[in-house]
């Protein structure tokens, strides 16, 4: 196979559950072979189905997509074999040993015998769980079961790999071991790996190009860097004593969009306090958005200058902050699927 | 086929191995069939003496029915291990990889019947360490133990089906509790069909448990009738086979809602 084909290649991807629930809505992704790749989107937004699809657990409604060159729906057994995929919650047994769950695992794929210990004791090694390979996973720390389900995942030297949340429920410390460990395998040979996260850090840190995800679909694709480079110099936040309206963004934007090194002026959601201007020297504009504000009369209540942040980024893209989109996606109440995770 | 054959047992062990390394299920598996034997065969002692058991001690005609009356209550239970793997991820990380999707669903059955066919020897076991005799002899036994696993996997898959349609243990639980003494006392476990009030005796000519007891106690008997064992054994593989493909059917539907 050539190695210069794409890994992924999602093409309008459609699939509503039940109930109406529309997860995806003209899905595309394309992901070059070897690199890592990150969907990144609050809860609910699609990526989680858009893996459960990729990874041929769920049909589609329509679309098409192909993974290691294979066609998801004519051939998901070959499908299954090129991949390795790390689930929300990847459910080793719990009364088996960590090296028994890595040999079920190694023997659905037919390895056996010498090999298959072999590379069993070098994931242990890696994943630093040579000494607890005998206990039963019941006894492990979260951390230590994330870093058995990710070894589960590459028993069989998948040529991409697909890591849902892999960090979600790790305390800070484990959070950061599990981010060495996936920055570790991305340089491995020709692995692909194709991670879904609500943590803009963990995009930001991990992936080398980012999809942002908004409502079943992609709003925006680049490297981390293309993406904050499109928002041209600082953002300056400002956090207003009063709520504005339709009325008070035509004012505001009038007031603010043509000073000196202002590029663009963005509001938070109808009815909050926060607007966002993003200016050539943050530090240097702030005393003339402050001055120009106080002109048409409006006080503000704080203000902070701050480097573009892939946060800044999805603001622009998907119209809303980020932490307001996770907001929302719990106050709809979040569907429980069957299975694992949320859509 | 060989693949799916081995996969099928790669599946039956890890499912045999969570039985194992819980003593407290094995214990309760193995200990609870000793109790009923113990206790309806001290209470019940003294009713053969009505007629109609076809044998004078009441323990002869007690194994067989506290073997399927067995068999039933540790299959019925199947749906909750299938249910746990739903929830914890496990069947997904299954379905994810190129394990036959048949070994997936028929390591849990095969696994509960070996259980089971070891539960029924067990018990056929204490039987005779009690007193019990079985003319069948080993060929009898052989019946027994085949029509419970039978029965048994009429109620594990059915469990299995009912597990992943509804998703709450509430549902298994209170379906299990609700069927299983009526199924059990409407059939021949304890007291023969001549001594059964009549409408009782046609309920029970419709009820599996009831197949499994008469196909089993007709081998043990001194002259079979094989006509009836094969009948009701009949009856039960086919019910088997239905209940399996149930079971199938849901896990595709259950595969279409993830």
């Amino acid at each position: 196979m050539s190695t210069r084909a794409p890994a992924v290649v999602a093409r309008q991807l459609t699939k509503t559950y039940p109930g109406d629930v529309t997860a995806l809505c003209g899905m595309d992704v394309t992901v070059e072979p070897g690199t890592v790749f990150g969907l990144l989107g609050p809860n609910g937004a699609g990526k989680s189905t858009t893996v459960k699809i990729l990874t041929t657990l769920a049909r589609p409604d329509s679309g098409t997509a192909v993974v290691a060159g294979h066609d998801v729906l004519r051939h998901p057994d070959r499908v299954r074999r090129a991949i390795g995929v790390v689930a929300q919650s990847s459910g080793a047994d719990p009364v088996a040993t960590g090296r028994e769950n890595l040999q079920l695992q190694g023997r659905i794929y037919g390895l056996k015998g010498a090999e298959l210990n072999g590379r069993i004791d070098e994931l242990l090694a890696r994943f630093t769980l040579t000494d607890s390979a005998r206990r039963p996973v019941k006894t492990y720390s979260g951390g230590m079961r994330r870093r058995l389900d990710v070894a589960l995942g590459l028993v069989h030297r998948p040529q991409v790999l697909f890591l849902d949340e892999p960090t979600t429920g790790l305390d800070p410390e484990a959070r950061t071991a599990m981010w060495d460990e996936i920055a570790r395998l991305a340089g491995d040979e020709g692995l692909t790996i194709v991670l879904t996260t609500h943590y803009l850090e963990e995009a930001d840190r991990l992936a080398e190009r980012i999809a942002i995800v908004d409502r079943g679909r992609v709003v925006v694709e680049g490297t981390p860097d293309e993406l904050k480079g499109e928002l041209r110099g600082d953002a300056v936040h400002m956090e207003l004593r009063e709520p504005i309206g339709e009325a008070g963004r035509t004012l505001l934007r009038g007031a603010l969009a043509g000073l000196p090194g202002v590029h663009e002026v963005l509001f938070d959601t109808v009815g909050s306090r926060g607007i966002s201007v993003r200016a050539d020297d943050g530090a240097a504009a702030m005393p003339t958005l402050l001055g120009a504000l106080e002109r048409v009369g409006v006080a503000v209540a704080a203000a902070t200058v701050a480097r573009p942040s892939l946060d800044d980024v999805y603001l622009r893209y998907a119209g809303r902050r980020y932490a307001e989109a996770e907001a929302e996606a719990e106050g709809a109440g979040e569907r429980v699927l069957a299975g694992a995770g949320g859509a | 086929m060989s693949t799916a054959v081995t996969q099928t047992w790669y599946m039956t062990e890890r499912q045999l191995m969570v039985f194992l390394r819980q003593p407290a299920y094995l214990l309760i598996t193995l200990i609870q069939p000793v109790v009923w034997l113990f206790l309806f065969g001290s209470l019940f002692k003294e009713v053969v003496e009505l007629g109609g058991f076809g044998t004078t001690s009441y323990l002869d005609y007690l194994v067989p029915g506290v073997v399927v009356m067995s068999a039933l209550s540790s299959n019925m239970w199947a749906g909750m291990t299938t249910l746990d793997e739903i929830q914890r991820g496990t069947l997904n990380r299954f379905l994810t990889t190129p394990v036959s999707r048949a070994a997936l669903m028929n390591g849990n059955v095969v696994s509960n019947g070996l259980v089971t066919a070891l539960q029924s020897l067990v018990i056929v076991l204490l039987g005779l360490l009690g007193g019990a005799d079985y003319p069948g002899g080993p060929g009898g036994v052989l019946v027994l133990v085949v029509a419970s696993v039978l029965l048994g996997t009429v109620f594990a898959a059915l469990s299995n089906a009912l597990g992943m349609l509804v998703q709450e243990r509430e549902s298994i639980i209170g379906i299990n509790t609700f069927l299983l003494l009526p199924l059990t006392f409407l059939s021949t476990a304890f007291m023969a069909e001549d001594r059964m009030p009549s409408w009782m005796r046609h309920i029970a000519d419709f009820n599996p448990l009831n197949w499994a007891m008469v196909a089993g106690r007709s081998a043990l008997s001194e002259q079979p009738d094989w006509g009836e064992v094969a009948g009701r054994g009949g009856a039960l593989l086919a019910l088997a086979v239905v209940a399996v493909w149930l079971s199938i059917r849901t896990f595709r539907s259950y595969q279409r809602s993830v």
